[in-house]
């Protein structure tokens, strides 16, 4: 494996723990959105609860994405960031009203209706967010971003304005929003609390299925080609599906069953995996079709430093991050 | 269907900018995007550094003295923090995106360069952050020791993190660890460019003003409810705290910022001429304050010069020779503003100094007890301009090292991003950058006023 291809699984690490970890937090302004029935308050307590520790430190995986990405691909970030200036702009927004509202809505001591304000503020950029990520990433495959001499050429809608990128979109929005009511459902002791994320987790595997499906449906065009070939052709595809599946079936399960730690683990995993399959048909292309992983990276000494800086704050992170963890979730339920 | 029409709708717009109608000032307002948000997130990202340090100084007051009032100074300062580090987590978000929306080619071939401070920036940020989380949340969850440690860790992490994006900076002012053939960058060494010659002054300039700024605006709050006042045991406390941090750090900082100017005039004697407002080379340079530069004359008009003064503040030597605009081309010199914006700031500097002294004697003849009504009004005064300094600072650097984005290699128009209409984005964050300023404000005075009123008992009134 060559440095640039080990670079490109860190980041793909990076991209999957935030996915993880800050995607719940997303999904959990979406159920805030959704705070409905009569526990609709305790609903909007429980999460909000359940992000406060933690939302901030889930944030910094994006930023180390973000700052790899730059530092070894600088012409996939500087491709990216042009031609996909609309959708980033716009996620960004969504960065900067989800964090702002959250924190102010938490530290606001009156309960009236600016309470309630910030609370709709940070429901909604919690939804935009996902949506405009999963277009991103979707544009990134679908065919549209067409690069001549490291510039893109192809304008500053196409690229993503069509309609994978948008199910890509979708489809993420609703992987969150499954993973945070999974989540959820273990931050809580009491049952019927605990019955209204189980019944919101079922609801959204369903919607995760059929905009998986919907998803593939729509990557039918020819700039889609070979990407859709990689997804359904390769030697890893059907090993793939068959666990992804499994694991789907055992979310279901599990949730069935009342199991939530173990629901949590296999909502995680089925995550990771979907997530990895795209990286892995995506592959050997950050953007398709004209940015190769390979020929986009940083000269060899500057990934080499980047190992050497990412081992380093590995060193102090995980301890760091475990404890934060072990304070506030493995622990928590009361 | 409808889809179909809006995407050849947008195509159709695509190509029309593609065709030449891409407007001038798309320049302009990517700078102005970049200047906004970095003047924005600059105050917060301050403060979530300089903070921690006030509430780490209290918590170890409270677990040494058991006065309840420290342990409640602790819990406010921490939730004021709180506040301050999460919006600037997510505008410094913005920036690190907005480096390749606004100017792609910039970041194309600086990435590799800056990548090793930004990538232990981004470890220092998360310590930061995780700790904060511990140590927000972890009340009567862990030890009063390991809490108290936590917050040695925000502290420290918060200011290390500014000290590696501050690199950065220092990095396009002063660039080095490339070789540029036709163009191209080449021979990258990420080891040179993390530590350029730039990087000493702006780094302890930039940390020194933070703690400075952040102690003299927490000074000024606590200041005004001594005033009126309110919780007068309390109060005083907190100023103590807050003066014992800003006093030091603004009495270094005139000397900081002589080390800084007479690296400048070494390295960028422009950026130290458009500063002056000094146009003819000269031997035995007077030291110009305030004044008018006009580039239309040539001349700075109208204002005061020390003679000789800075030939010796730049070079030690009074007959030195500084380095005047007329060097270069007219069209490269930097903006006049730079002139004024350096004006202000040692202005400012040398007004906190003084308050800062007259602190001192104060504290040293009572016993750290400041009462005196006169002190507290300048105090009041003096909250806001910390920060105003860090942003004419900022000016200085930033325009001063126009119209270069990599000094003297790449040029800012020559990075900006082709998209059209950066406007539209301009307006949009700027609009929503006000709101949540008035909302940061909103919630910080409601918080003040909730809490202010709150008779609190200390342990000296029980005998």
């Amino acid at each position: 494996m060559s440095l640039a291809e080990l670079m490109g699984c860190v980041l793909l690490g990076a991209l999957l723990i935030y996915a993880v970890l800050g995607g719940a937090d997303f999904g959990g302004g979406v159920w805030d959105l959704f705070a409905s029935g009569p526990r609709a308050a305790q609903q909007r307590k429980l999460i909000e609860k359940a992000l406060a520790p933690v939302w901030e430190a889930n944030h910094v995986w994006l930023i180390l994405a973000v700052v790899l990405l730059f530092g070894c691909f600088p012409v996939a970030f500087s491709v990216i960031t042009t031609a996909l200036h609309v959708p980033l702009s716009l996620m960004l927004l969504g960065i900067v009203l989800r964090g702002s509202a959250f924190t102010i809505r938490q530290y606001d001591t009156t309960q009236g209706i600016t309470h309630l304000k910030w609370g709709r503020v940070f429901a909604i950029s919690s939804v935009i967010t996902p949506l405009f990520l999963g277009i991103i990433v979707g544009a990134l495959s679908a065919g549209e971003i067409r690069v001549e001499n490291d510039i893109p050429v192809t304008g500053f809608f196409a690229p993503w304005f069509n309609l994978f990128s948008g199910m890509v979109g979708l489809f993420t929005l609703a992987l969150f929003s499954f993973l945070a009511a999974v989540f959820l459902i273990h931050e809580t002791d009491d049952v019927l609390l605990q019955n209204d994320f189980r019944k919101r987790a079922l609801y959204a595997a369903i919607a995760v299925g059929v905009f998986a499906l919907a998803t593939g449906w729509s990557a039918r065009g020819e700039s889609l080609h070979e990407f859709r070939g990689r997804l359904l052709g390769s030697w890893w595809s059907i090993l793939l599906q068959i666990t992804t599946a499994a694991t789907a079936l055992g979310v279901f399960f599990s949730l069935w069953k009342r199991h939530f730690r173990m629901a949590r683990i296999l909502a995680a995993a089925q995550v990771c995996l979907i997530i990895s399959g795209w990286a892995f048909a995506q592959f050997p292309y950050l953007i398709a079709p004209d940015v190769r992983l390979e020929a986009a990276a940083a000269p060899a000494q500057v990934l080499r430093i980047t190992f050497l800086i990412l081992g380093l704050g590995l060193f102090v992170l995980v301890p760091s991050l475990f404890w934060l963890f072990r304070i506030f979730k493995f622990t928590s339920k009361k | 269907m409808v889809l179909v029409y809006v995407q050849r709708y947008l195509a159709e717009t695509d190509l029309s900018y593609k065709k030449g109608m891409h407007a001038v000032n798309d320049l302009l307002f990517a700078r102005a995007q970049m200047a906004m948000s970095l003047g924005f997130h600059i105050i917060f990202a301050v403060i979530g550094m300089a903070m921690p340090l006030l509430m780490v100084i209290s918590e170890v007051l409270w677990l040494k003295t058991k006065d309840p009032q420290y342990l409640e100074l602790t819990k406010r300062w921490s939730k004021g923090t709180a506040v301050m580090f999460a919006v600037g987590a997510v505008s410094g978000t913005v920036l690190s995106f907005e480096l390749g929306l606004l100017f792609p080619t910039f970041m194309r071939h600086a990435g590799p360069l800056v990548g090793m401070p930004f990538s232990l920036e981004g470890f220092a940020f998360f310590t930061e952050a995780i700790f904060l989380g511990i140590y927000l949340y972890g009340w009567g969850k862990i030890s009063k020791g390991l809490h108290l440690a936590a917050g040695i860790v925000v502290a420290l992490s918060g200011a290390l993190s500014g000290a590696f994006v501050t690199l950065v900076n220092a990095w396009m002012n002063t660039p080095e660890g490339f070789r540029l053939v036709d163009g191209k960058f080449v021979d990258i060494d990420p080891l040179e460019a993390f530590f350029t010659p730039a990087a000493p002054h702006e780094v302890i300039h930039m940390l020194v003003s933070a703690y400075m700024a952040t102690g003299f605006a927490v000074a000024a709050v606590h200041a005004h409810a001594l005033l009126k006042k309110r919780n007068v045991a309390f109060h005083q406390k907190a100023l103590s705290i807050a003066l014992f941090m800003a006093i030091p750090f603004t009495l270094v900082q005139p000397l900081v910022g002589h080390f800084a100017a007479q690296r400048i005039a070494v390295l960028q004697p422009m950026k130290l001429a458009a500063a002056e407002g000094l146009f003819e080379t000269t031997k035995q340079a007077p030291l110009a304050l305030g004044g008018i530069p006009n580039y239309e004359t040539e001349k700075l008009e109208y204002a005061l010069e020390i003679p000789k003064a800075l030939s010796f503040l730049a070079f030690n030597d009074f007959d030195a020779e500084v380095k005047g605009l007329k060097e270069i081309p007219k069209k490269d010199w930097p903006h006049p503003i730079v002139h004024w914006a350096f004006d202000l700031m040692v202005g400012i500097g040398t007004f906190l100094a003084g308050v800062a002294v007259w602190g001192a004697w104060l504290g040293y003849k009572k016993g750290f007890q400041f009462d005196q009504k006169y002190f507290l009004r300048t105090l009041l005064v003096s909250g806001p301009l910390g920060f105003i300094a860090i942003e004419a600072g900022w000016t200085v650097t930033e325009m001063g090292r126009q119209p270069w984005v990599i000094y003297n290699v790449l040029r800012t128009a020559d990075a900006v991003t082709p998209m059209p209409g950066i406007i539209v984005p301009f307006v949009t964050f700027s609009i929503v950058y006000l709101f949540l300023s008035v909302a940061v404000v909103t919630l910080l005075v409601r918080q003040f006023r909730a809490t202010s009123d709150v008779i609190l008992e200390t342990k000296g009134d029980h005998p």
